[in-house]
Order: C-alpha cells, then structure tokens, then sequence
C-alpha cells in the first residue's frame, strides 16, 4: 500500500541516512516540563521532535483487589485524541491506545516502580488507586518512548493529596512524594527492511517491519517487552534491537535529572 | 450586598489573566492554545475535508462539528472520566451554536470542518475558553470567518455582579450565585452563547451582559493579537 513511501524511506536508510535527516540511532530533539497540570497531584509533558504528550496523575481510593489485600492500585489509560493527529477518531478507545497504555503500564508495574504495599490505608478494606493518565497533543511517532517517559515523570513528580475520615480532600496537597523503587526507561526500536533505528517519525512508522518496545530498570534488567508489526524476527535481529535499545536507554535516563 | 471584595482581588470588571498562541499543533490545520487564570484549551482544527458517511453531506455548504472534552486530570477534584458524558455533549452542541454563524463554508460544499477542543486544567469558564480557544484555531486554519467570536462568563455573586468567574466564586457559597456563559460577535453585536444557572433579576442580567461585551472586546484583542503574532518577523 505505502510502497511509494517505503522506497522513498529505504533509498535513505541504504545510505545510511533517515527521511528527515537523522543518523538511525538518533533522537530527535528532546524536552520535558513537569508539574504543568494544576488540577493533576502529578504530571509532566515530553516533547520528542514533533511528538508533545502529556501524562496526568490523579489518586483515588477505593478497595484493594481480592487477590492483594494489602496493596494499593494503579492503572495506566491512554487517550489519542483526534486533536493531536488526523489518525485518530472520537469514539471508544482504539487498539492502538489500548496497546499504548498497556506497554506503558507493564514498564512501570513489572519493574516495581511504585510500593504498592505502602499505598494500602487499611488492609483489606481501603488503598490509594493510582491512575495515570497519557494524552497527546501532536503526534509524530514514537508515542511509546514519549508516553513511558512522561508517565515516569509525572510519578516522580506526585504529591499525594490528604485524607479526611478515609475520603481524599483534594484542596489540601502535601509534600508526600509516591513511594518509588525504580525508574524504567522504555526504548522502541524499528525494524525497516534489514535496518534497525530509534525514535521513528509517523512516516517511519507507516512503513515499518517490526517494532520492539523494551523497558530497563537502573541495573539495565529487561522488565517489560513488546513487540509490535507484521513481521517476524529472529534471535540475532532481537540481540540487536536489544543492544541498541540498552544504548539509548542511558541517554534517555539522564532526563530524570 | 456582602459579596464587597472578590476571592482572587480582582476588580470586579477585570478577567484573568490571559495568553493566548496559534499553531501549537502542528499536526492540524489550524489550532491555538488559551489560557484564563487557570483554566487551559487547546483547539485543533481538521478540515475542510470530504464528509464521511455521504448521507450526512450537505451539497450546498461544508459542515461544522465541534467536539469539547475535559482531559481526565482536568478537574481540581476526582478524575474525570473519559469519553463523552451528558455534560461534555451538551457543551459541545453549544460551541457549535456560538461558532457557526461567524464560519462560512459555503465554498466547501460536501465537506467538514472539525474542531476538537480539549482541556488539561480547568477552574470555572472552560466552555468559554473553548470557545475562544476555537475561534482563533478556526482563523489559523485559514476558515473564511465573517468574524472572530469571543466568550466569558459572567455573574452575579450573592448580588454583585461580576466578569469572569473562577470556581471559588461560581461556589461560592454564603449566597447565591448566578453563572453565565456568554459568546459574542462583535461585528453582529449579537450573542451567540446563553446559558445560565443560579438565580438573577432581568435588570441585572441585562448589565451583565454588557459587563461581558466589555469582557469580550479585551479578550478578541488578545486573539487578534496572536493570530498576528505568528506571521511576525523575527529578528
């Protein structure tokens, strides 16, 4: 269908060189903001090139799960507004934002970034629900990397609110930070024919093989894969994915400073 | 009248605070960001384009749709729930109202114009930054527009009338408050957004529409004011 595109793109990456310019394993220009949304306990915005997200934290408190009594929740949600990109459509949530919220969510739950089972008020009767959650406004691929990095963000960057007589009195913010036990970096690589690149525009995107999501904790432990697109892949093309993906993590890391 | 200073020490015929910027999405025909006090909208046009399903195509002109949505971590409260509520739809039929007699697509027969407004942070008057917010995207998008149309609230607050209400006045709570909404088009002199809840006499509501006209004319010079701002030349 894109095979006008996906020339175009390949003639480029046969020289070594991106669509837009770029060497294969580099980002585009990064920023991030903290503490913008007032009315979130949390948030921050990652702009990669021309991709902005936002991630909002709110709490909520609520029962625990049969299964955790004493631990607190969390849930990670995704919105593609149909503002941030002629792609996307009102309605109920798309396939592609349901994948977006559960690889974020996976990065952050499987690698223990918060203690659940210092969110719990009461055992078996009342815990914080943390919710999270990722809305772009413009998007030019890679939403994955932006989203887990501005979830991670907006994290750190919670203050939980205070509780009155087991409800919470929004008005009232305290110092509390969440209790936090790791930073997960995600890192999406690209599989175009035989080339593998980082941080793909939505025209990169468009044409893609495969695509890998793998997440790190700070010691570089793998704590949450995905692996998104049409073709399959062998052991040596995921060693290699994996290999690039560890190098850009560390990059991507010094923006939790 | 015991309502003598306002919560925020505004005077009482002043707005927030105000920044207002075109083509903050790059990804949209046209789009702006508008920000009063704490109360943020973003705006993003699509369009014209074909219509889809061809049965609601009009042949004689394009067709405006406004969407409003509160983001989930827009309230100062518990988390807002995504997707359309009765709420959001209600106020997104209203936007309509207040934008279309200024848009013209009456050379875009069979198409659409779609303008989705959304909102990060909110504290009182979000429909009527959405409005503004939309109203400037419309014009960045390069629309034909027979004017830009401008929107605040304004209110009555335990009897004393009052322009741009934040939430801790429209909750105000030892005495009654009136709130509405207003959107106006200049170059009509006419009124294109009317709601209101709370209690008012006819006298008073009749000032305060004139309260927000004044409003209004401030904050189109703060749109016109972006709009031109992005074909500026830097130096």
């Amino acid at each position: 269908m894109n095979n006008e595109k996906q020339d175009h793109i390949l003639t480029y990456l046969n020289k070594n060189i991106r669509y837009d310019g770029r060497k294969k394993d580099e980002y585009r220009k990064i920023s991030i903001e903290t503490g913008i949304v007032k009315t979130a306990e949390g948030s921050a915005s990652v702009t990669i090139g021309d991709t902005v997200v936002l991630a909002g934290v709110k709490f909520e408190v609520g029962a625990p799960y049969p299964d955790q009594l004493g631990e607190g929740t969390m849930m990670v949600n995704a919105e593609l507004l149909p503002l941030s990109s002629s792609k996307f459509e009102a309605g109920p949530p798309s396939i592609d934002s349901i994948e977006l919220a559960r690889v974020v969510d996976r990065a952050i739950r499987e690698s223990n970034t918060i203690d659940h089972k210092k969110l719990c008020i009461k055992e078996g009767e009342l815990v914080w629900t943390v919710i999270i959650d990722i809305t772009p406004l413009n998007v030019d691929g890679n939403l994955f990397d932006a989203s887990a990095l501005a979830v991670l963000l907006a994290i750190k960057d919670a203050r939980m609110p205070k509780l009155k007589d087991n409800k919470i009195d929004y008005k009232t913010k305290t110092d509390q930070k969440l209790p936090l036990l790791e930073e997960p970096i995600s890192v999406t690589v690209l599989k175009i024919g035989s080339h593998y690149i980082v941080d793909p525009i939505t025209d990169e995107e468009d044409v893609l093989d495969a695509r890998l999501t793998v997440a790190f904790t700070k010691d570089n432990t793998i704590c949450a894969m995905q692996k998104g697109g049409e073709q399959p892949l062998s052991e040596k093309e995921i060693e290699d994915m994996i290999d690039l993906a560890i190098k850009k993590s560390k990059e991507l890391r010094v923006y939790l400073r | 009248m015991v309502y003598k200073k306002r919560l925020d020490g505004r005077k009482f015929d002043e707005l927030r605070k105000i920044e207002a910027k075109v083509g903050v999405i790059p990804n949209a025909s046209g789009s702006a960001y508008f920000k009063i006090g704490k109360t943020v909208a973003y705006a993003a046009v699509y369009g014209p384009k074909e219509l889809h399903p061809r049965f609601l195509q009009n042949p004689k002109k394009g067709l405006l749709r406004c969407n409003y949505n509160m983001l989930p971590f827009s309230g100062a409260g518990n988390r807002v729930r995504p997707g359309p509520s009765r709420r959001s739809k209600e106020i997104s039929l209203v936007t309509f109202n207040a934008l279309d007699p200024v848009v013209d697509l009456e050379q875009f027969p069979n198409s659409v114009v779609d303008v989705f407004i959304e909102l990060p942070q909110t504290d009182a008057g979000s429909r009527c930054a959405g409005i503004c917010a939309a109203s400037m995207a419309l014009a960045d998008a390069g629309i034909i527009m027979k004017d830009l149309v401008g929107a605040v609230s304004v209110g009555a607050v335990d009897g004393q009338l009052v322009l741009d209400l934040d939430y801790n006045e429209e909750s105000y709570e030892e005495g009654d408050v009136a709130d509405i909404p207003v959107a106006y088009i200049p170059s009509f002199d006419k009124f294109s957004l009317l709601q209101m809840d709370g209690k008012i006499k006819k006298e008073d509501l009749m000032k305060g529409m004139k309260l927000a006209k004044e409003g209004i004319m401030k904050i189109i010079e703060v749109q016109k004011k972006a709009l031109k701002a992005k074909f500026e030349v830097k130096k």
